[in-house]
């Protein structure tokens, strides 16, 4: 579980995020959505230390986790694993030599072993035959997937998913909310992903969280979404043109 | 710079991306520093020759002027400055490279000290690989300077050969080792400072890159200025 408290951030004197609290349950699927510059980015900087809030707490189970040292901070992160927006892939590794590299940084295992659970962490996101490929030779789903491996590697108990489903199709999308849904129910994981797709909403909402102007202004699951009378929330689904005339096709059938 | 030389996590992560650095510095800029070097050998010899004509100077000077201008400016200064363009602007838009793309975000999401992994190795390979490519490059401007000036009929190679040995002061080859440590420590902390905390998009990596350059270039300079005064004034 992640707690915030209070927390804000400003950059300058303009106010990202407003005094937000709130809870990431455990072993959900928690998502930020919002719409661009609604501070979902430095909210999920925020809670994984990238960003120093202006006030209030990150609490990760019962450690107050914004108020540990640089080095403690350091010593925690094998609890943490992260898939960025670009998957932020190493460039001049392998497929293999990425999501090894902690690993090697960090444990005295033999290359046997350490091959081993590269192979099962590729095996979980249905990834296999890539070891050797370079990031530049793969798909941009399948650079998700294996920023999604190099995520697990060291089984987190907290994963942060910073727009997973940007730049994918909407299938291929559709696989990594399942994916990233189904790792975190089967390690019983705080999983915490900041969104804009409506798809994953619907799709993986366990527990979601709306941001608007550096607010928290809804909280409440995919299921609450559709009969919430919230308005921001409601111009927030509803933005797609689309999306507008299909709700009025369905007021008009008197769905 | 205590977080860039703080302990590493794991010395054999270190050590190999130590070494890496050493081959793109060292073995990426041999062909480089042997091109610069033989040519300002060349130059410093055909214009000593011309500035002797008809003076009362032997010729066999020329081995001597080349020599000791290679060792104690030309080597460790335009090697430092020419490197300062290839290899500063290249760890500046490396590590900018980095920092836009999250290569850096996900590495401290691991609990890699960032600063030292990407920048320690840099500096380590900068100071052992700039003082040997200095060596280098000083004997090539001598075999510069003795292409240039034998076999054109300038003097005779015995000349040569006698010039570069009268004189010789091994203090100034402690003066060009002080400056290649001193110009390889700039060269690359400097411009990993710019790349490693680039904010923005292109136009800001490519002005950390610049800037990496020109503020090289600038310290090297004044360094250079600051050791000649130190060791030799």
């Amino acid at each position: 579980m992640i707690r915030i408290e209070n927390l804000s951030k400003s950059f300058g004197d303009v106010p990202v995020l407003k005094g937000i609290t709130h809870t990431f349950e455990k072993g959900k699927t928690n998502l930020i959505i919002g719409r661009s510059g609604a501070g979902k980015t430095v909210l999920l900087k925020s809670l994984v230390g990238l960003i120093a809030p202006t006030g209030g707490s990150v609490w990760y189970d019962d450690v107050e986790f914004s108020a540990l040292g640089k080095e403690e901070v350091r010593a925690i992160r094998m609890d943490v694993g992260m898939l960025f927006q670009g998957s932020a892939l190493f460039d001049s590794m392998s497929v293999e030599e990425n999501i090894r590299f902690p690993l090697d940084m960090f444990t005295d295992w033999t290359k046997d072993k350490k091959i081993e659970r590269v192979n099962d962490c590729l095996k979980r996101v249905n990834l296999e035959n890539v070891n050797d490929k370079y990031p530049s030779e793969i798909s941009g789903g399948m650079q998700k997937r294996v920023g999604i491996a190099r995520a697990i590697v060291f089984k987190p108990k907290y994963l942060f998913c910073d727009e997973p489903n940007s730049g994918l199709d909407p299938k291929t999308a559709l696989l990594i909310d399942e994916l990233i849904q189904s790792i975190t129910y089967e390690n019983n994981m705080t999983t915490v992903i900041n969104t804009h797709d409506m798809n994953s909403v619907m799709q993986i909402g366990d527990n979601i969280a709306l941001l608007y102007k550096g607010d928290l202004v809804w909280t409440g699951n995919k299921s609450e979404v559709m009969e919430s009378d919230n308005e921001t929330l409601q111009d927030f689904i509803f933005a797609s043109p689309f999306l507008q005339k299909l709700r009025a096709a369905a007021m008009q059938n008197g769905f | 710079m205590r977080t860039v030389f703080s302990r590493p996590e794991r010395w054999s992560m270190y050590w190999r991306e130590t070494v890496r650095q050493m081959h793109d510095i060292g073995v990426g800029s041999v062909v480089i520093v042997g091109l610069i070097s033989i040519f300002m050998g060349a130059v410093s010899a055909i214009q000593f020759a011309y500035q002797l004509d008809g003076q009362l100077v032997p010729l066999y000077y020329i081995g001597y002027i080349v020599r000791d201008l290679a060792i104690i400016e030309l080597a460790p200064t335009i090697t430092a400055l020419v490197l300062a363009g290839k290899v500063g602007s290249n760890i500046a838009a490396e590590l900018g490279g980095m920092r836009q793309k999250e290569h850096i975000d996900a590495m401290e999401i691991m609990g890699v000290n960032t600063a030292s992994y990407l920048i320690m190795p840099k500096i380590i390979a900068g100071i052992v690989m700039i003082p040997l490519l200095v060596t280098v490059s000083a004997f090539v401007a001598t075999l510069g300077g003795y292409l240039a000036t034998v076999p054109t009929g300038y003097l005779t190679d015995m000349d040569y050969l006698r010039g570069l040995r009268a004189f010789f002061v091994p203090y100034n080859v402690v003066v060009m080792y002080v400056k290649s440590f001193v110009f390889g420590y700039i060269l690359t902390s400097v411009p990993s400072f710019q790349g490693y905390y680039v904010v923005g998009g292109s136009i800001e990596l490519g002005r950390a890159s610049t800037n990496a350059v020109v503020y090289s270039n600038i310290l090297i300079l004044l360094f250079d200025y600051l050791i000649a005064v130190l060791l030799t004034g």
